[in-house]
């Protein structure tokens, strides 16, 4: 055996992946690789990295699956990345030897474009065509062996879904340096394919296939003015139900085991530092990540349905224009909307939308939506300072000021959106271009994987950052730790020992910065703790005033606290205002800056996130307060 | 590609003004730059024929059919590609 020889069997075959959506290239992933990927990052962009081992007869090879494309020609640095790859020009990634293009038999024609620029990098090239099933059903044919002949590479069809042809493939993937290579490259030229493209479908005797009879009769509903708009209300409404009340038993559930589980920590491990540790610092860490999983897993279990069936891209069609007066597109949509519920899968949602600009955009206003773990404050405050009288008719103050605090929260992420759009993030580098995919029957396994996939991925990736960062709040509030004086009452020892944690310490530093709003230490250290998730706030509120249970007796003790030095009320009704509207506006979530960490894959844009929206929730809450106090 | 068989000089418009239903060919697009290369990238080269599909409930953007494919293009877009109107569509 030759040195080259040995050094070709060792290292594994590289081999790339590139196709457009809907070409059917995740299907021929996963048919090829198993379920085995490596999903992570390429360095700088939030492109995702996904990278699968096969077994090829007597040859490792890995399937470096490439982002879906229409083009080789980039528009922005996350497109670039595909071209980046190819050329080698990124660290740690070797280029792939061979390269693997998917094409959707159907529409070939189209693919043919991308085919041109991906021989003109003059790699070992084979066009794996998907949906041949399809095309025969269509009334088109085309001949492989013709085109093979004509394009001068490999030609492999295959019907990703039922396996077929992946034998076929795997034989001829383990040779490419036995493939074919076109004699003379198609002309590098734009205004040369359209005759180029012709001559190719010409000589593999290519019958167009007829329109999807059914796509057509079942667009005729989905985007039809009334009807399709209705349905889009109600595919909406389901997702927003989904997330905010569907998730909310198996959310419960997962409390309750926490609190079962915590349980079983204090009975089994004697009381002190350890038990404390485990109890509420590593089991409540561990509950604070896997308490998102419902929402996740059934956030993505209609988003892929959909995806799959082909309706996500109609209901983008019929929300774009409404998207486009801020500055976004329909596929932001489904994002602002699930950031209702939760921003974790909101933000994770944008993972549809291709154009990285407007990506960034959604993930940065997505966090002011009004989540459902604002609720809890907006109640504790709601009924304990906001009168319970009826203004107009049936229609009482407390419901009103509720619904205020909702809607004002997408307005400000619609004019936020805006504004990004126009001054830190502008340009109109890309068009919007979306492709209504036939519809299709989904595939059980592939939307198993897709969901599978992202619960995974939140749980590794952002689900550390939770981890970690719960333990730590949890240590500021617990450390150093004071002994109290042994006459007090267990829950005024624990108030005792916060007021000397590093927690309490924090809140009294942070006093005169806070104090414009009316906040003292106690509200500070809230809002400290509020960090790892907004509902703490209410239950550590309920710790500094001592009080057993948060709800009425915390009301209570909230309502008559009086600042010692001033000897007047804290909790005034311009205070509560301030209170509330900080809640709208601040980015006091752990989580969601772990996952915009994830998924931006950089510090930097959750550090920006963290502080325009505590510039705008300080701002608004110093006005709300003015505002208040002038009109009392 | 030249039209000798048709006498009458092809009505030129904007992809905009083709209306659901109505048929054309592509015939200029915008200057080259990355839009214009990205929509050609799409399939939209100069003679490609395409056909206005429908519009979205809001009036925009529109779904068009080209080489196989259904592709939503927004007014804007749209409207920097010239097209030559097909007479005979129906």
């Amino acid at each position: 055996m030759t040195q080259l020889a040995a050094a070709r069997d060792l290292s594994p075959l590289r081999l790339g992946l590139i196709g457009s959506p809907n070409s059917g290239k995740t299907t021929l992933f996963n048919a090829l690789t198993g379920l085995r990927a490596k999903v992570g990052n390429y360095p700088g962009v939030t492109v995702e990295r996904r990278e699968g081992s096969l077994n090829l007869a007597g040859r490792q090879a890995v399937v470096i699956d490439l982002p879906g494309t229409y083009s080789l020609d980039p528009i922005s640095p996350d497109e670039a990345v595909v071209t980046q790859v190819l050329a080698g020009e990124i660290e740690d990634v070797a280029p792939p030897e061979a390269l693997i293009v998917v094409a959707d038999a159907c529409s070939l024609e189209r693919s043919l474009l991308l085919i041109t620029q991906v021989l003109a990098k003059e790699k070992p090239t084979c066009l794996v065509l998907t949906m041949m099933d399809e095309l025969a059903a269509r009334g088109g044919s085309l001949d492989t062996q013709r085109l093979e002949a004509a394009l001068g590479i490999p030609v492999v069809p295959v019907v990703g879904h039922r396996g077929q042809g992946i034998r076929t493939l795997r034989e001829r993937l383990t040779d490419p340096e036995a493939w074919s290579q076109p004699q003379i490259l198609p002309p590098g030229d734009r205004a040369a394919l359209s005759g180029w493209v012709d001559s190719v479908m010409t000589a593999c005797s290519a019958q167009r296939p007829a329109a999807h009879a059914l796509t057509e009769r079942i667009d005729r509903v989905v985007v039809h003015p009334v009807l399709g708009s209705l349905l889009f209300l109600a595919v909406m409404l389901t997702f927003f139900q989904l997330i905010f009340a569907w998730a909310t038993p198996a959310m419960d559930g997962i409390n309750e085991a926490m609190g079962w589980a915590s349980e079983a920590v204090r009975n089994a491990v004697p009381p002190g530092l350890l038990a404390d540790f485990l109890a509420d610092g590593l089991i409540a860490g561990v509950g604070s990540v896997i308490v998102f999983l419902p929402q996740i897993v059934l956030l993505f279990a209609l988003l892929y349905l959909l995806e799959d069936v082909g309706y996500m891209a109609r209901a983008a069609f019929v929300v774009d224009r409404a998207m486009a007066r801020i500055g976004l597109e329909g596929r932001a949509f489904v994002a602002l909307l699930s950031s209702f519920a939760c921003a974790v899968p909101g933000i994770m949602a944008t993972r549809t939308v291709p154009s990285p600009r407007d990506r960034l955009v959604t993930i940065l206003v997505a966090p002011l939506m009004t989540c459902s773990a604002r609720l809890p404050v907006y109640a504790l405050l709601i009924a304990a300072f906001v009168p319970a009288e009826n203004v107009i008719g049936p229609i009482g103050l407390q419901g009103l000021v509720l619904f205020g605090l909702y809607f004002v929260a997408p307005l400000a992420a619609m004019t936020v959106a805006a504004v990004l759009r126009r001054s830190l993030l502008p340009g109109e580098g890309m068009p919007f271009t979306l492709e209504l995919p036939s519809y299709r029957m989904p595939s059980l396994r592939l939307w198993l994987s897709q969901v599978g996939g992202s619960a995974w991925a939140f749980v590794r990736r952002a689900g550390t950052i939770i981890l970690v960062a719960s333990v730590v709040l949890w240590m500021l509030l617990t450390f150093p730790r004071t002994p109290a004086p042994p006459d007090l009452e267990p829950e005024a020892a624990a108030a005792y020992a916060l007021e000397h944690s590093a927690a309490g310490r924090i809140g009294k530093a942070i006093e005169p910065a806070i104090a414009p709003l009316g906040f003292d230490w106690k509200i500070g250290v809230g809002l400290l703790a509020s960090l790892a998730a907004r509902e703490v706030f209410v239950s550590t509120l309920a710790q500094v005033y001592a009080t057993e249970d948060p709800d009425a007796s915390l009301r209570e003790a909230i309502r008559a606290d009086i600042d010692p030095t001033t000897g007047r009320k804290i909790f005034t009704p311009p205070t509560v205002a301030a209170l509330l509207t900080f809640f709208v506006f601040a980015l006091q979530c752990t989580s969601t800056i772990a996952t915009m960490a994830r998924e931006t894959n950089s510090w930097r844009w959750p550090a920006f996130a963290f502080g325009y929206m505590l510039a705008l929730a300080y701002g608004f809450a110093f006005l709300a307060r003015t505002v208040t106090a002038a009109l009392i | 590609m030249k039209s000798n068989f048709n006498n009458s000089k092809p009505a030129i418009r904007s992809l905009a003004d083709l209306l659901p239903g109505e048929t054309g060919r592509v015939a200029k697009m915008p200057a080259d730059n990355s839009v214009g290369r990205r929509l050609m990238d799409l399939g939209l080269l100069p003679d490609t024929p395409i056909r206005a599909l429908r519009r979205s409930p809001l009036g925009d953007p529109s779904v068009y059919e080209l080489r196989g494919y259904r592709l939503c293009l927004r007014r804007a877009d749209a409207a920097t590609i010239q097209i030559t109107l097909d007479k005979l569509s129906p």
